[in-house]
């Protein structure tokens, strides 16, 4: 059997392994939530790929990273999400000059890729303003779904939410409910205010190129792509592997 | 071989724990202790009046809590720990002191000294915020004068010229040992890793006979100039910490730096190497303007402009042969915090990679810092 390579990705949400062969061409690819022990979590995905046939035992290199990286016992080196989402943007779209947006669970990064390589790089703070958290409580305080939301945002406009912390905007969504405003035109503010949010944090890297891309779990939100696309006014692409950024780049470093 | 280090450094860096006792003992025959809380207290007076003069700057995230229920969440986590001190009588310093000498400083810093005004005896010194203007110095040399009056008639004593001049010679001899200490990083292969001499560095500010503590960090200089340190990574990558006081934060982000591979070879904070880079000129016949002349030149960000700060990095890189600079600020110290971007562009200029890092004094965020530094220094390897 040929020599594989494996990238283990555990993230805030859910973990994502890429297995790459000799050529750093994916091979397999699993997605699972973390669950409450990224431990349990690492183990899992050790069984799963020794019964695909890709035993972490027999792999050139195991690669882990997010931010359960150390939970992964079998792992021969982590990294930081920020290299690999750099590394495995620059594989999946083939261009060498990107800027790599990636709405994480926990945390939003900005990074910027030149000649390959990560330049710079901005996360958000501590606090789950402008992640895939926000957007999710807010889902949750509409009672709908993640791309329930997004398509109902896509028919709103006109509302602003202006808190960027969590637990306050949601009370603002909450009171916007209570005022009868349409859930459509309140989903349009939710989006907005992250967009705004990942804008901004764009605008501080420097030297960013603009070729954009979108990683992550929110590549499949095509609103969201193209609600970035027009605030940052030049196209970002993503694909359906753009979730497998990170654990690609882990498999290829 | 490893290398151990000697006794007399860790007695040093445990200087904050056993200085309580020395401090104590002090009081009970008769001797006056002073706190002080920046790199602009003019010490100098204090030594001159016979005090012991403490560092109070807050380190520790317990005191916050307590803190908060008198001053706002949102602001700087030093004058948060600081303020909790003194509201739970937890620090010995600030319970001893019978002088507490504050600066114009931070607006942080202003503000709370007032409220400390209220349980001890506080002095406040109007520092100008710039040496450009011209009266700026005439300015601190008369408020230095006011000090010393204000010494000579609440506590008896007197201070002649030169007593000052003496005093002053002293603290010359200290900075320079401390720098000697500071440059002891310089080297391929440093004999202490940057956690231990931080460590050690905060324990020189609980110092209270100088005469014996400059001859043996000098001693101590001496002798590991002879060592390298198992704990360092041979050519591990070199960084430049640069920011606000990080008293309560560097075991979390030098830590993070260290464990991933890399190694801090240069503090350029006010508990570094900022204050030590020049001294109080002794040729000069006025030991009041000499005194002003040194402490205005402190480039700390709550001066405007801070050239001072600028001027140095361009010979602290070659000095230190720094690879990169981590700028570690603590949470919102709007000063520092602004003036990132100005230290940004300068390293961008001389192709220095730089990151900026607002953390504050608990451990919510140690995951996310440790990314971020193991991020940046992944960049660095690329
Ligand atoms: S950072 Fe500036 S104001 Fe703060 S203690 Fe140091 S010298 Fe003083
Ligand atoms: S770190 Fe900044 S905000 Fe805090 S006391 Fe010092 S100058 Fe003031």
């Amino acid at each position: 059997m040929e020599k594989y390579s494996i990238g283990i990705d555990i993230g805030s949400t859910s973990a994502k392994t890429v297995v790459v062969d000799e050529n750093k061409r994916i091979i397999f690819t699993d997605l699972q939530p973390t669950g409450w022990s990224s431990i349990e979590t690492a183990e899992g995905i050790r069984k799963l790929l020794a019964e695909k046939g890709f035993d972490p035992a027999g792999a050139a290199k195991v690669i882990a990273t997010g931010y359960g990286r150390i939970s992964v016992p079998y792992a021969t080196k982590t990294v930081t999400e920020i290299s690999c989402h750099g590394k495995g943007a620059v594989q999946l779209f083939g261009k060498n000059n990107l800027t790599v947006i990636d709405i994480g669970g926990q945390d939003t990064k900005v990074i910027s890729v030149v000649d390959g390589s990560v330049r710079d790089f901005l996360m958000n703070d501590k606090c789950s303003a402008g992640t895939g958290r926000f957007l999710e409580v807010m889902a949750n305080s509409l009672g709908v779904s993640l791309p329930t939301l997004c398509d109902m945002a896509e028919q709103g406009g006109g509302v602003k939410i202006s808190s960027m912390c969590t637990v306050f905007a949601e009370s603002e969504v909450i009171s916007l409910i209570g005022k009868g405003e349409s859930r459509e035109n309140i989903a349009y503010a939710v989006v907005a205010s992250i967009i705004e949010k990942v804008v901004s944090q764009v605008g501080r890297l420097q030297g960013a190129s603009t070729n954009y891309c979108l990683t992550g779990g929110l590549c499949d939100m095509e609103y969201i792509r193209a609600s970035l696309e027009k605030a940052l006014g030049f196209p970002v692409v993503t694909c359906p592997d753009a979730r497998f950024a990170g654990a690609l780049g882990a498999a290829i470093r | 071989m490893s290398y151990e280090l000697p006794a007399a450094f860790e007695e040093f860096a445990a200087g904050r724990q056993s200085g309580f006792l020395r401090v104590k003992e002090r009081k009970e025959q008769g001797g006056k202790v002073a706190g002080t809380f920046c790199a602009f207290t003019p010490v100098e007076l204090l030594d001159a009046a016979g005090f012991l003069a403490a560092s109070l700057c807050g380190m520790s995230n317990e005191t916050i809590p307590i803190a908060e229920t008198e001053l706002p969440k949102n602001i700087c986590p030093l004058v948060k720990s600081s303020y909790g001190f003194y509201l739970s009588d937890k620090c010995p310093y600030t319970y001893f002191a019978d002088l507490i000498v504050g600066e114009t400083t931070c607006d942080a810093k202003k503000k709370m000294y007032e409220m400390l005004g209220k349980g001890k005896n506080v002095y406040t010194l109007h520092l100008p915020q710039g040496i450009k203007a011209p009266y700026a110095k005439e300015q601190w040399i008369s408020e230095l004068h006011r000090f010393h009056d204000y010494l000579e008639e609440a506590f008896g004593v007197t201070i002649t010229d030169d007593d000052l001049r003496k005093a002053a010679e002293r603290r010359n001899e200290f900075r320079a040992a401390r720098a000697r200490m500071l440059n002891l990083l310089s080297a391929d292969v440093p004999p202490v890793s940057g956690t231990e001499l931080y460590a050690f560095l905060d324990g020189l500010g609980f110092v209270f006979d100088l005469d014996e503590a400059i001859k043996k960090v000098n001693d101590l200089a001496d002798e590991m100039s002879k060592h390298v340190s198992d704990k360092v990574t041979p050519g591990g990558k070199r960084i430049l910490v640069t920011g606000c006081p990080i008293g309560g934060v560097y075991k979390k982000a030098v830590g993070a730096i260290e464990a991933n591979g890399a190694n801090v070879v240069c503090y350029e904070n006010c508990g570094g190497i900022k204050p030590l880079r020049n001294s109080v000129d002794l040729s000069n016949p006025d030991i009041y303007d000499a005194l002003a002349e040194y402490y205005l030149h402190i480039g700390c960000s709550v001066m405007t402009p801070n050239e001072e700060r600028l001027k140095m990095y361009p010979e602290l890189f070659k000095e230190f042969k720094v690879d990169a600079v981590l700028d570690l600020d603590l949470q919102a110290c709007h000063t520092y915090i602004i003036e990132g971007y100005t230290i940004k562009q300068l390293c961008k200029d001389y192709g220095v990679p730089y990151m900026q890092l607002e953390t504050d004094y608990s451990e919510a965020d140690a995951g996310q810092i440790s990314t971020r530094i193991a991020a940046f220094l992944e960049t660095l390897e690329d």
